[in-house]
């Protein structure tokens, strides 16, 4: 015969304690709650670190030439830049855009009936870069003295702040996952000490028939560490799905686009609960060995 | 085994026990009785260390009780089995659970066999998977003491054990503690009704102590 509570394969030391439903419930739901703003948490600061990374790749390898000059040395100015760019090392291509493409740009500004050809319009040259990159100060000095009308951007001015931004959203993401783990160990240690507390005759009963603090303390971490296991996988799920289920990157468009996981970004979210598991079990060891030193 | 010198306890300002000597032999049957709050439940936290002497030396097993740590109190309880007057049982478990809890806190094996003689020897082998709240008060008091014994401990301690009983149950419980005395327990038990003292002094040396005034004093012939 195998007594079910003696029975090893029976989980142990937390049986001793009556199932209490409150703080049950509280654990369960708290856990749930942070760990699904957890993997918000997570997919932001995955995807502003994403769009820093490719912001400050792509505007890196690209860099602009405008061309100010009165429209009968227009051409030959561009040509010259063209002809210095051809033989500049570190140039990977280069472009002079069209009045279509300068149209498209200056859209949102004067709308779509813009007089191009009217107007006098800088000529922007769009410079791609090899991996070596060109050398900045050289290509300004040349240019300098082939064509006085041509300045060189390699979008520094701009790409700096953006590349700031995204950075610092990414380490607002990374500080609302701390204070969120933060939160979840203030509720469940609350959450222990109420456990602790009702359960005062529980603690008398296993102190006279012989248990050492560390078992009884062993009795509620094992509990509130399941229940926080349990109650943070459940809200990964969820917030992992609910994820999975934001607006394409089509039908979002700006922003939202590529706001979640990609390729093995998927599997970050599977932290979370172990981390909670953690959390749980470091919060309920604090509360249990406080109480149980004032409890004689 | 457990020795008292002087010892005198107090509680916010107020003495409840005072100058109280006494050494329990191994294998000793005592009495403790006295008038209702004289002290008698009291006494017996002090031998098992509920409660810590405020003047005077108390001794259990040769430690200093005060000098203590929780482990060490844990440790000498396992030496000491304690029949509480409310029996304070774990209601979501089931009889045998927490018949056998002393083991399994302390994570020694529990042969499901001997529980069950013990059960029996207690006359609740029908019982096993009863949870407290469906026992009635003296299947309560027997649970208590088969749970006080599973550790076959050298003490055993029992405040008015007899308190819920009608008085057939009440020398049912008796001669089961008598029994155990003769296998060598020593035996404590605090109790008011002196009908039950002298039945269980015909069979089996008993010595009996009376709290009166806060102290502790050797019974009269009566007794």
């Amino acid at each position: 015969m195998r007594l079910p509570f003696l029975n090893p394969d029976r989980p142990g030391a937390d049986h001793v304690v009556p199932p209490t439903g409150f703080t049950a419930r509280l654990t369960l739901f708290t856990a749930a709650a942070m760990a699904f703003l957890a993997v918000f948490a997570l997919a932001l600061s995955l995807a502003t670190g994403r769009l820093a990374h490719r912001w400050a790749d792509s505007l890196a390898r690209s860099a602009t030439i405008r061309i100010s000059a009165p429209p009968e040395q227009m051409d030959a100015q561009v040509a010259s830049v063209m002809e210095v760019l051809k033989t500049t090392p570190g140039v990977a291509s280069e472009r002079v855009l069209s009045n279509d493409e300068m149209k498209t740009l200056l859209k949102p500004w004067f709308g779509p009936d813009l007089p191009v050809d009217a107007l006098p319009l800088p000529k922007l040259i769009a410079v791609t870069e090899t991996a070596q990159g060109v050398d900045e100060e050289g290509l300004r000095l040349r240019l300098q003295g082939s064509a006085p009308g041509a300045v060189f951007d390699d979008h520094t001015r701009w790409r700096r702040p953006l590349v700031a931004a995204a950075e610092r959203i990414r380490f607002l993401g990374l500080t609302s996952l701390l204070l969120i783990f933060g939160a979840m160990a203030g509720m469940i240690t609350l959450a222990a000490q109420a456990a602790l507390a009702a359960n005062g005759q529980v603690i008398a009963t296993l102190r006279l028939v012989g248990a050492r603090d560390a078992y009884i303390a062993r009795a509620f971490v094992r509990r509130f560490t399941l229940r926080g296991l349990a109650g943070a996988t459940l809200g990964m799920a969820l917030g992992t799905a609910a994820v999975a289920l934001l607006p394409s990157p089509d039908a979002a468009g700006g922003f939202l686009t590529g706001l979640g996981f990609t390729g093995v970004g998927w599997f970050w979210p599977l932290i979370i609960p172990p981390i909670a598991a953690i959390v749980a079990y470091t919060a309920t060891r604090f509360a249990a060995a406080r109480m149980l030193r004032r409890i004689r | 085994m457990i020795e008292l010198q002087h010892v005198a306890m107090s509680y916010s300002g107020k003495e409840l026990l005072t100058d109280m000597s006494l050494s329990v032999a191994p294998g000793s049957f005592h009495f403790l009785t006295g008038p209702s709050g004289a002290g008698k439940t009291t006494f017996l936290k002090l031998c098992y260390a509920e409660l810590l002497p405020t003047a005077g030396q108390m001794m259990l097993f040769g430690q200093d009780a005060t000098e203590m740590g929780r482990d060490e109190i844990a440790g000498i309880r396992q030496r000491i089995g304690v029949v509480h007057q409310d029996c304070q049982f774990l209601e979501h478990l089931t009889l045998e659970e927490n018949v056998a809890l002393p083991l399994t806190v302390t994570h020694r094996p529990v042969n499901p066999d001997e529980l069950r003689e013990l059960l029996g020897w207690v006359g609740l082998g029908h019982r096993r998977t009863a949870h407290p709240a469906q026992l009635s008060g003296g299947e309560r008091q027997r649970a208590a003491l088969a749970r006080a014994i599973i550790t076959s401990p050298d003490v055993i301690l029992a405040d008015e054990p007899t308190g819920n009983l009608d008085y057939e149950m009440s020398l049912r419980l008796l001669s089961l503690l008598v029994e155990l005395n003769r296998m060598g327990k020593t035996v404590m038990i605090a109790t008011h009704d002196l009908n039950l003292i002298r039945q269980t002094k015909a069979q089996v040396q008993a010595r009996v102590l009376r709290i009166t005034n806060r102290r502790l004093q050797a019974a009269g012939a009566d007794l």
